[in-house]
């Protein structure tokens, strides 16, 4: 084990998989010579040399379509967005040729590649850059969509990315890449697509959130352990697939849930994992699951308006309060 | 902040409009959603509104006591500088105010005791709603509202039943699907659980608290004020007998149990007490009375009325007193004979017989009894049966104290012995029952201190 910053454990997991596999590389832009936008493919191209670190033009349908190809004919690339914003300038690459290629082809193609770069809310960085979006991902059949909160998790996860035949997104943040956590520096160090983590053991509440809003939550569940709370957070980390077992384990222990995330709420992440903990643990289940969304409006640049958009610390403790029925509402 | 409306809320299916009990909070008072705002009385029940949005309470336009349509606006809830008055002048949905609800309550007790004679007994089987105490009825009212504390808190008005829909009405129940479940693996009614959570839902919580407590049923725990019975379902047996009993003794099939009663030291205790200067003088039947009521309490299934589908079971002892007249036989009601001291039992028994005699009962005082007491020792009568006052369940007959030869420790000896004999409204009651009901009257006049206490 050894610590490393979120952005160094992305950098392990491209460097190791490179080394294991040279059918491994990665194209985008800065990537090479720049060493990555964020720095997360820093000495990659001295060390692996052009051929498995490409630099490309600013042509995201292009270079998409171009990684795409190559994992038609049996190669594993990796296809950085150098923010995932940008990644709807390929969604008819993504959507119509790497999720549907192995159906459409009878099985004669498969796409193991992987799309990864940074996403959702950040610092400042406006409408167009601030957008959480696994939401255009994960409805279509055929995508993995991975979202990892921790630098282990971005490291394991990366790496059976790499190692799945099927096209997977993975959306990291700008706001964790310098977070620092243990992560394994063994080579065969994986965490399987479809698992989640419970990152705080609780009795009394389940909160399911990812990314910054799982370090939200943790924060909030300082705040409701001193009121006698006690709140049980768990990190889906890949969305699809979505580990329901762990997550409605868990809410057949706490009898409620709240469901966080920063994108707008309509039909988001939040909306599916009600549906899914309403489905299959109705009859467990003492309050209606509370979501806790962004703000449906455009990110605005100014910083206290962001910070209004974006779910907090106290909109989850009072989400908490709320199905616990200890907000005045009824109970106490 | 936007202004947000306070509305009347639907709270159930069939409900039309609601009265405002009391507001809880007042124009000013800083409101967060979720806020209990006010209590409303519905056709079902007595249920905490809360408030939606959060700010000041800035204006209430329909005080405590109106009733009005449900979705009519009957408050304002805004920041301190937001303009109002467009919203505010909505009002209206013509909500009945305080003054045309309280009228016909206040107008009605003149009326009542200005004939007397022509009123014809009130029937015996009142509305609960009407029994509500509410605070545009003053001393005035009717007395089956006056019945209850008039300053009796809404707040106690929410004991089991009161938040949920009576059984058998279809009225829809909310409970948490946790809660359901744990009902039912528990055994809980959830019927008789009351809901803490947002609009009365009955949560985890609540179902925990009724099944740690089963025994939190009427008997003997002092109920809240305004709480006059409760409706049980029939059992299976219950519903049997009350659909055979009749056929042998229509209407009301009767059985009685007896029993002999020494009351030594029931005659010493009143001798005592009759000692006492200006003291009012205490009879045997306020000894009886006494009994009975302190009994009543601690075996609700005798204070209680048959209702054909149901058992009504009282918790408070109104006792009807047994009065002969020249002509025939009246039975002023003494009401909550549980809460009176034995002066007070005597002070008002001897009030209440005297004007009967002379025929100046008011109607509401000869209603509404749960229980009777029928003595005829002061005409030397050993032993006797009533017949029962329906809707009452049962009714006590008392003979005269006599003094008689009795087996004691040491040999023979000389007691005063009184002969008591219920009798019982087999669809009710069955004679165990009964028999511990009497059982209880036995000791508390063999231990009369305990009257006292």
């Amino acid at each position: 084990m050894a610590v490393m910053t979120y952005r160094e454990a992305l950098n392990l997991a491209l460097r190791e998989e490179m080394a294991r596999d040279d059918r491994v590389f990665v194209i985008g832009e800065e990537v090479g010579l720049y060493e990555g936008a964020y720095k997360v493919t820093q000495g990659l191209l001295k060390e692996f040399g052009p051929r498995r670190i490409v630099d490309t033009p600013i042509a995201e349908s292009g270079f998409t379509g171009v990684g795409i190809g190559a994992a038609m004919v049996g190669l594993r690339p990796v296809v950085e967005m150098m923010t995932f914003n940008f990644a709807m300038l390929a969604l008819d690459q993504i959507v119509n040729s790497a999720a549907k290629m192995n159906y459409m082809s009878g099985g004669q193609f498969n796409v193991p590649i992987v799309i990864r770069g940074p996403g959702g809310p950040a610092h400042q960085l406006a409408a167009q850059h601030s957008q959480s979006m696994e939401v255009y991902f994960y409805h279509v059949p055929g995508l993995k969509v991975v979202r990892p909160s921790t630098p282990e998790d971005a490291k394991g996860l990366l790496k059976s990315a790499i190692r799945d035949d099927n096209p997977v997104i993975f959306i990291e943040s700008e706001t964790l890449y310098a977070i620092k956590g243990e992560v394994s520096e063994d080579p065969e160090f994986l965490i399987p697509l479809g698992k989640a983590a419970v990152r705080r053991v609780g009795t009394d509440v389940t909160v399911v959130a990812y990314m910054g809003m799982m370090y939200r939550a943790l924060e909030a569940a300082e705040e409701l352990a001193k009121d006698g709370i006690s709140i049980e957070i768990v990190d889906p980390r890949t969305l699809q697939p979505l580990d329901s077992a762990t997550i409605l384990e868990s809410v057949r222990k706490t009898h409620r849930a709240v469901v966080v995330e920063a994108g707008a709420g309509f039909a988001g992440m939040g909306s599916e994992l009600t549906a899914v903990i309403t489905e299959q643990a109705f009859d467990d289940l003492d309050a209606p699951v509370e979501r806790v969304t962004g703000v449906p409006a455009p990110m605005p640049y100014a910083r206290n308006l962001e910070k209004a958009k974006t779910p907090s610390k106290e909109r989850i403790i009072e989400a908490v309060r709320k199905v616990c029925y200890a907000n005045g509402n009824g109970g106490r | 902040m936007a202004v947000s409306k306070v509305l009347m809320p639907k709270l159930s299916e069939a409900m039309e409009s609601g009265k405002i009990i009391k507001w809880l909070k007042k124009e000013g008072d800083r409101i967060q959603a979720g806020d209990i705002l006010a209590e409303v009385e519905t056709d079902k029940a007595d249920v905490e509104m809360e408030a939606f949005g959060a700010g000041v309470l800035r204006k209430i336009l329909s005080p405590a006591g109106s009733t009005v349509p449900v979705g009519s606006l009957i408050g304002v809830i805004a920041e301190p500088d937001e303009d109002i008055a467009a919203v505010a002048s909505q009002a209206g949905g013509a909500p009945a105010t305080p003054a045309a609800a309280a009228a016909p309550a206040a107008a009605a007790a003149p009326e009542m005791a200005s004939r007397p004679a022509a009123v014809p007994p009130q029937p015996r089987r009142e509305d609960p709603a009407a029994r509500t105490p509410s605070p545009s009825t003053g001393p005035t009212a009717p007395a089956r509202v006056a019945a209850a504390p008039p300053a009796a808190p809404a707040t106690a008005l929410r004991p089991a039943a009161a938040a949920s829909p009576a059984p058998g009405d279809g009225g829809r129940l909310k409970a948490s699907p946790l809660a359901r479940k744990i009902a039912a693996q528990s055994g809980v009614d959830l019927h008789v659980v009351h809901g803490s959570g947002p609009g009365g839902r009955i949560v985890r919580r609540d179902v925990e608290a009724a099944s740690a407590a089963p025994a939190a049923r009427p008997v003997a725990v002092p109920v809240a004020p305004g709480v006059e019975f409760e409706d049980r379902p029939l059992s299976q047996i219950r519903a049997a007998i009350a659909k055979r009993m009749p056929l042998s003794k229509a209407p009301v099939p009767h059985f009685y149990v007896s029993s002999e009663v020494a009351m030594d030291r029931g005659w010493s205790l009143r001798e005592e007490l009759n000692a006492l200067e200006g003291q009012p003088k205490i009879s045997f039947n306020d000894l009886v009375l006494r009994a009975c009521a302190l009994a009543l309490l601690q075996h609700p299934g005798v204070n209680a009325s048959f209702q054909g589908e149901s058992i009504r079971v009282f918790y408070r002892a109104h006792i009807g007193i047994a009065v002969a007249l020249e002509d025939g036989l009246i039975t002023p009601v003494l009401r909550d004979v549980h809460a009176k001291s034995l002066g007070q039992i005597a002070t008002e028994a001897r009030d209440l017989a005297e004007r009967a005699r002379q025929r100046k009962l008011r109607a509401p005082e000869m209603s509404g009894a749960t229980f009777s007491i029928s003595n005829l020792g002061m005409f030397d009568v050993t032993e006797f049966s009533a017949i029962i006052n329906p809707p009452e369940g049962a009714i006590l007959a008392v003979g005269s104290v006599r003094t008689i030869p009795v087996v004691t420790a040491d040999g023979l000896g000389v007691g005063r012995r009184m002969m008591l004999t219920l009798s019982c409204d087999h669809r009710v009651m069955d004679g165990a029952m009964g028999a511990r009901f009497l059982q209880d009257v036995k000791r508390l006049l063999e231990e009369p201190l305990r009257l006292l206490v």
